[in-house]
């Protein structure tokens, strides 16, 4: 008798609680009116930098294509004859329909070039339209490192001169800096 | 002698709004699912997304229209209209507002009750007719619980009848001008309503359908208009609970100020409104704990309040 009671009363406190819902604001995000915030270190579409001098950053050492777990960048690397010799891609592909948005390829890169934005809108309609080629990756802005360019800090120390303080040479990284 | 235009227009409004508001009803249902659940619910098509009905009967009309090959065709076929007939059925008794009901019964209430019984009937060869296990459980289901909760369903609604004397259901609303009968009719009314949740497979009661364990029972291997025809189907009798509750308990058309048709769909809104709340908020009984539920706890209760009714009557008659 009197467990018919706690759960009569149980039915009840259950249906008034539901009703007190009638007031509340829904936690949905209406998406394609209402934008959801990201935040800067959102890991979404992945694209390639250039440094403050306009140049492209990447240097082809394939290490992103190493570290990538699901093999989705393909990469050639070549030499430029009218900088130096400088290594540059010849092409770069990342497949985006293999894409896990892990971020390794950006941790292994040793000159920031490769770098992934606050960006998720990526549906295409046919999925060969997912693999992007070099023109569709690189921006020509600097992505999260304003400053950063990677043949001005790649100095070393010398009998005349210490790390970063040679002719065109910027200082060191502060690499336990987490700004990104 | 019979007005038959006053009768032929009143069936068409009756029959156009009972379509119309079954196909809202839908729409109403996951919207305030929605409400309750702290989400919108369809909000994309016209103003509040009511017309999501209007675009899911265009893809339901455009879906094949398939027959499993083990089916008992013809039976199958027939069906899904013995539910949407037997609901529409009960609505020539409904008096919605004074002089406005197809058909002004002297045994409306019977006539409600025989068209229940039948609907019944729809759930059992509609089962029997898919030839699927799921289905063939879902509708043997359906058989003990719309049997159980026929009988009491009758008793708990017999105390009205007696405090108004009649089956008129017209009467019955005239009867409770000065007092609902919700009040001396309490515990008819919590049984009343508890055989219509499980006559309309709703919430608590609706283990003839469960989708977590029988797919979706006597109607898995329906789809097309078929299936919409058993979706409305469902809609047109929670519409003809809230109907009969108001009518039976709730004063029907009479309340202050506001015309008799206000009140009736204000208090009809009230009630489909508490009945999509209760599926928000309640779990689904096991079956055995239904039946008992049925058969020792609320039966008792309809019997003694049917004695109690009718010996309070006599005794006041003297």
């Amino acid at each position: 008798m009197m467990n018919t009671w706690i759960y009569a009363r149980n039915l009840v406190v259950g249906l008034w609680i539901v009703f007190k819902r009638t007031f509340t604001k829904p936690v949905t995000v209406q998406y394609p009116e209402e934008q959801p915030y990201l935040p800067p270190r959102w890991r979404g579409r992945i694209v390639l930098t250039r440094d403050p001098d306009g140049e492209e950053r990447c240097v082809a050492c394939y290490l992103c294509s190493a570290a990538c777990p699901v093999d989705c960048i393909s990469l050639q690397a070549a030499d430029n004859p009218e900088a130096h010799e400088r290594r540059y891609p010849e092409f770069f592909r990342i497949n985006f329909s293999r894409c896990i948005y892990c971020g390794m390829c950006e941790e292994a890169c040793p000159t920031n070039a490769i770098q992934l934005i606050p960006d998720f809108e990526q549906s295409e309609y046919a999925r060969r339209n997912l693999v992007y080629e070099k023109e569709d990756l690189l921006i020509s802005g600097t992505g999260k490192y304003h400053d950063y360019n990677f043949y001005r800090m790649a100095g070393v120390r010398t009998r005349d001169k210490d790390k970063g303080e040679g002719e065109h040479e910027l200082p060191p990284v502060d690499v336990k800096s987490l700004m990104p | 002698m019979i007005d038959w235009s006053h009768t032929a227009l009143t069936i068409a409004v009756i029959l156009g709004s009972c379509l119309t508001l079954a196909g809202m009803l839908i729409w109403v249902e996951r919207r305030l699912l929605g409400v309750w659940q702290e989400r919108y619910g369809p909000n994309r098509l016209g103003p509040g997304g009511c017309l999501q009905s209007l675009a899911d009967m265009i893809k339901i009309f455009t879906k094949e229209d398939w027959i499993p090959p083990f089916a008992d065709k013809a039976v199958f076929v027939i069906t899904p209209a013995i539910v949407v007939i037997t609901a529409l059925m009960s609505f020539a008794v409904i008096p919605i507002a004074p002089n406005f009901v197809v058909a002004d019964l002297n045994v409306g209430v019977l006539f409600f009750l025989a068209m229940s019984s039948l609907a019944a009937y729809s759930v059992i060869i509609g089962g029997w007719a898919s030839n699927n296990k799921f289905a063939f459980l879902g509708s043997l289901r359906a058989i003990a619980q719309l049997l159980s909760y026929e009988v009491f369903m009758g008793i708990s609604l017999m105390g009205a009848v007696i405090l108004a004397g009649s089956f008129n259901l017209s009467d019955i609303v005239n009867a409770q001008q000065h007092q609902w009968f919700v009040i001396p009719q309490f515990l008819g009314f919590l049984g009343f309503f508890m055989a219509g949740l499980a006559e309309a497979h709703r919430t608590p009661f609706d283990m003839p359908e469960a989708e977590a364990e029988l797919v979706a029972g006597y109607h898995s291997e329906y789809s097309g208009m078929k299936f919409g025809m058993f979706f409305v189907g469902e809609y047109l009798s929670i519409l003809l609970l809230s109907a009969m509750t108001v009518i039976l308990f709730f004063g029907g058309w009479h309340g202050p100020w506001l015309p008799p048709v206000v009140w009736f769909g204000l208090k009809m809104f009230g009630f489909i409104a508490l009945i999509i709340l209760i599926r928000a908020a309640w779990p689904r009984y096991r079956f055995d704990q239904l039946l008992s539920f049925g058969w020792k706890v609320v039966m008792p209760l309809a019997l003694i309040n049917l004695l109690v009714t009718g010996g309070v009557v006599l005794w006041r008659a003297g």
